[in-house]
């Protein structure tokens, strides 16, 4: 924009009124920003007391924090490396959200996609490697992607309770897990833990070059950038955001509301079995209990924090995944139970659904009260 | 073994297993009849149940007392209740997306708490021996009835009549049908559901104090598998009616009985897919009585779960 073309003579006058509007700009864009984080400050604020309360120090359990998950190179690869699956296991709430549908049962869908991509892993040993990861993590995309595909086109089709049925399907999903890995896919020779065959070492997922992350973050990141174009910038999820706010009104629209949210749904779990698939292909070496370690619960919190946005998951991933990287030595340097990180999560959780009823009530972020009040 | 009764041991330890498994679904079901009567939901019971089967095993192993134990897991299940019924008042606060929050916040806090009582045993509650009249340990043992299963039984009872009968009854179920029409009573709804779901969280620290203090009968993290989310569906299958909670807690407590009962007999097969039971069961009829366009019948007016 060229100063010379846009000034007037009063161009006073119009400055002043630019200047209102990007101030009207920023205040609007500020409130989704200001409240998560005033949020999380005040559930910190309380876990603070609930550890003071329980005879800890507050101080040294954040600086235990700051240290386990953030505080050296070892740490960040650490969170890094915890917040990969935590990215699709959000997306996999974040997208039937934006539905207006609550599904919780995404464990379910990272259990089955890391059966499925190690049950081909196993099958076609032999094969090229390249060429067997790709179908691995197709087998695992699909077999998460019936999974929460199912749970939409219940809700839709059948009207039942899209949370209870993901969680329902979620522990049937675990239980179908053991089945397969205590019989028909177990390799006799895993004794203590019940496994599959461990895959060739040329299935498995390496590392980034030069650091000790998986690529399963770069795997998590791309498809929270994708999320964002399918939602903000293509028909889909203009669809999907219009179905979301009123069913009824995209449905006299002519949206064809039925396919929108199984499709949703389907790539939603989709993401959520690929996330099975890299902890398979990248962590484990096979399928066994270590999948349903409660990624898919954690997602939950990550994707109501980031308010749904897809891009916003990415930094809220990698909080909670340095919370959680932290646990360990929180556990050990201040025996504190291992369940701390959890209560955290659990008061930060009710602490960030609370502050939903200040959307609104703030002046400073709602320019059109501004005038009134002059 | 000395009687062989050959294939009645498998109906007879179903029926036996479904009374010892059904009672916590029976409380937190009846509770969550409360609390979604008066128009709510809350899924964070399977949380207050969890917390509730800690504080009851903690408080027996220290005082001696099952009851007391019992008592303290209501109290606790009181403030969990309480607190989700006052911080669902705000606008724009979801009670479901609370109730997954309150889920992880009442695990976590268990958790906690409990690490420290997972190795010592506490006081057992009593049980009625009604199969005392059979020689055949297989009959005595399913006949064998905690207390809390009869205290369940006459609390469906109860709540069943006093729906119907009572003042109270009215006005939960005007508040659970129409805030506009409670308000125009001069009730005020948030109060009632307040008080509503405080109940149910009493309700469901006591399914959890059966849990830790009878069946299984010992503290660990994982004692509960999902048994406080499954009554909350199963009380949509009950059309919201207690009596109705009461036959199909019976009904999964036999499905969830299913898999040991024929553990017992040698069958080994697929053992893990009978875990499963409970979980297809409440989803299979959770598909069969939902239907596209008609809304259930008997479901309260406010319910979100059902809109």
């Amino acid at each position: 924009m060229t100063d010379a073309t846009t000034r007037s003579a009063d161009h006073a006058l119009s400055d002043g009124a630019l200047f209102s509007t990007q101030l009207e700009w920023i205040a609007r864009r500020a409130e989704p920003l200001a409240i998560p984080i005033g949020a999380l400050i005040v559930g910190l604020a309380l876990f603070s007391l609930f550890i003071a309360a329980v005879g800890k120090s507050p101080s040294e359990l954040f600086e235990l924090m700051w240290r386990g998950g953030f505080g050296s190179m070892f740490s960040i690869q650490n969170t890094l490396s915890r917040a990969a699956p935590l990215l699709l296991a959000a997306l996999c709430v974040a997208l039937p959200a934006r539905l207006g549908l609550v599904v919780i049962g995404g464990e379910g869908a990272i259990v089955l996609g890391g059966v499925a991509a190690a049950a081909l892993g196993t099958a076609l040993s032999g094969a090229p490697a390249m060429l067997t990861i790709v179908l691995m993590a197709i087998a695992g995309m699909i077999a998460g992607g019936i999974w929460i595909g199912a749970v939409g086109a219940l809700r839709h089709y059948r009207a039942v309770n899209e949370t209870i049925s993901s969680l329902l399907m979620a522990y049937i999903a675990i239980a179908l897990m053991n089945h397969l890995v205590e019989g028909p896919l177990r390799d006799p020779a895993s004794l203590n833990k019940p496994s599959t065959e461990p895959l060739a070492e040329a299935y498995r997922i390496g590392n980034i070059p030069g650091m000790d992350v998986h690529w399963g973050l770069v795997v998590g990141i791309v498809a929270c950038v994708l999320s964002w174009i399918l939602i903000e910038k293509t028909r889909w999820g203009f669809a999907a955001r219009i179905a979301g706010d009123n069913v009824r009104a995209a449905q006299l629209q002519g949206l064809a509301v039925g396919p929108l949210i199984v499709g949703f749904c389907a790539l939603a779990g989709a993401f959520a079995g690929l996330a099975g698939m890299i902890e398979v292909s990248a962590v484990q070496g096979s399928a066994n209990g270590s999948l349903a370690v409660g990624y898919g619960y954690t997602g939950i919190l990550v994707a109501f924090l980031a308010r749904h946005n897809p891009l916003a998951i990415i930094p809220v991933a990698i909080l909670l995944g340095g919370i959680d990287a932290s646990g360990g030595l929180i556990q050990r340097r201040m025996d504190l139970p291992d369940a701390t990180v959890l209560v955290l999560q659990g008061m930060l959780f009710v602490v960030i659904l609370f502050s939903e009823t200040f959307y609104g009530r703030f002046r400073i972020f709602n320019p059109d009260l501004w005038k009134r009040n002059a | 073994m000395d009687s062989d009764i050959g294939f009645w041991t498998v109906p007879l330890a179903i029926l036996g297993g479904a009374i010892r498994v059904s009672t916590p679904f029976i409380f937190v079901s009846l509770g969550e009849t409360i609390t979604e009567r008066s128009g709510r939901i809350n899924l964070g019971l399977e949380g207050t149940l969890v917390f509730g089967a800690m504080t009851a095993y903690a408080v027996a192993v220290s005082s001696g007392s099952p009851w007391l134990g019992v008592l303290a897991a209501a109290v606790a299940g009181t403030a969990f209740g309480a607190f989700h019924g006052w911080i669902c008042k705000f606008p724009k606060v979801n009670d479901i997306a609370i109730g997954i929050a309150m889920m992880l916040f009442g695990m976590g806090l268990a958790f906690f708490f409990g690490k420290p009582f997972i190795q010592p045993s506490a006081p057992d509650l009593p049980a009625i021996p009604f199969g005392a009249w059979s020689d055949i340990p297989q009959v005595r043992a399913a006949l064998n009835v905690n207390v809390l299963f009869l205290v369940g039984v006459a609390l469906a009872v109860f709540l069943w009549w006093a729906f119907r009968n009572t003042r109270a009854g009215l006005i939960v179920r005007v508040v659970g049908d129409n805030s506009d029409a409670a308000r125009a009573m001069g009730l005020n709804p948030n109060t009632v559901r307040l008080i509503s779901t405080a109940i149910g969280g009493a309700f469901a620290g006591v399914g959890g104090a059966y849990l830790s203090l009878y069946y299984p009968g010992s503290w660990n993290e994982g004692i509960s598998s999902g048994q406080g989310l499954m009554a909350v569906a199963l009380v949509i299958f009950a059309r919201w009616n207690p009596l109705g909670c009461f036959a199909a807690a019976l009904l999964f407590g036999g499905a969830g009985a299913l898999g040991p009962a024929l553990q017992s007999v040698g069958v080994t097969q697929g053992y893990y897919l009978f875990y499963a039971a409970p979980y297809v069961l409440t989803l299979a009829i959770m598909i069969a009585t939902s239907s596209r366009g008609r809304s259930l019948a008997g479901a309260p007016g406010e319910l979100s779960v059902t809109k």
